[in-house]
């Protein structure tokens, strides 16, 4: 049994990543699975390479189990991410949730991508058709409660 | 004292080096650190409104004191997933 919070160069397996979590009280598992897409803001995307902080991702991706766990007792999450160059249909991040019922799986789920968006120190190196750009997006406060409370609602609706 | 100061994404390609070893006076903050930071690589002074910080790997604020020998991390906006 790995690590439920990981980020690695590995390629990503959701069944193992599945079975990390899975356990006989379990009636549901919801996946997200982040995959690489071959287009993005007018652009031919090639390929995506990852950088992250590897450390404070770990930590990062067990605070956002905690604060799931705060929320959904029940669920069980694991999270990990790819670095390093992702091809297109490739997965670069792998969410899973399971629990008794489907309502608290989805919703924990949703949170946790949610969360990993706004505070996993992650970078996306975006290669497309003539040349390469840094995609940035939030800026990382883990304190942030409006931004926690916009993931809730996003989980819950 | 001396800290560690680690870039990441496009911070490291703007400052040309994914770590550096940075002298600050010993009352110094991690925002003593930044500000020190934009000073020896200007180009970096855009992202002061956007930046994140983490203090020995762990998210901190810039008023965070800094000792000898801590690493000081400094994160442009993130993107994972």
């Amino acid at each position: 049994m790995g690590n439920r919070f990981e980020i690695s160069a590995e390629p990503l397996e959701v069944a193992v990543i599945t079975g990390m979590v899975t356990t006989p009280q379990c009636g549901a598992v919801a996946t997200f699975v982040g995959i690489v897409r071959d287009h993005n803001a007018g652009r031919k995307v090639l390929w995506i390479d990852y950088e992250a902080y590897a450390p404070l991702a770990r930590t990062t991706f067990e605070k956002i189990g905690r604060e799931a766990a705060e929320r959904w007792p029940s669920a069980q999450i694991a999270i990990h991410h790819r670095t390093g160059p992702v091809a297109i249909g490739e997965a670069s991040v792998v969410v899973v949730a399971a629990s008794p019922h489907r309502a608290d799986a989805f919703a924990a789920c949703r949170y946790a991508i949610e969360r990993v968006k706004q505070i996993a120190p992650v970078w996306k190196h975006e290669h497309f058709e003539g040349g390469e750009v840094w995609i940035e997006g939030a800026v990382a406060n883990p304190d942030d409660e409006a931004a926690r409370q916009v993931a809730f609602e996003r989980a819950c609706s | 004292m001396f800290v560690t100061v680690r870039l990441f994404a496009r911070l490291r390609e703007l400052a040309g080096a994914s770590e550096l070893q940075q002298e600050l006076p010993d009352e110094a903050n991690a925002k003593t650190a930044w500000q020190s930071l934009v000073r020896t690589c200007p180009a970096l002074a855009e992202y002061e409104p956007l930046i994140s910080c983490a203090v020995n790997e762990e998210y901190a604020r810039l008023s965070t004191p800094l000792k000898h020998g801590d690493e000081v991390a400094f994160l442009p906006p993130v993107s994972g997933g």
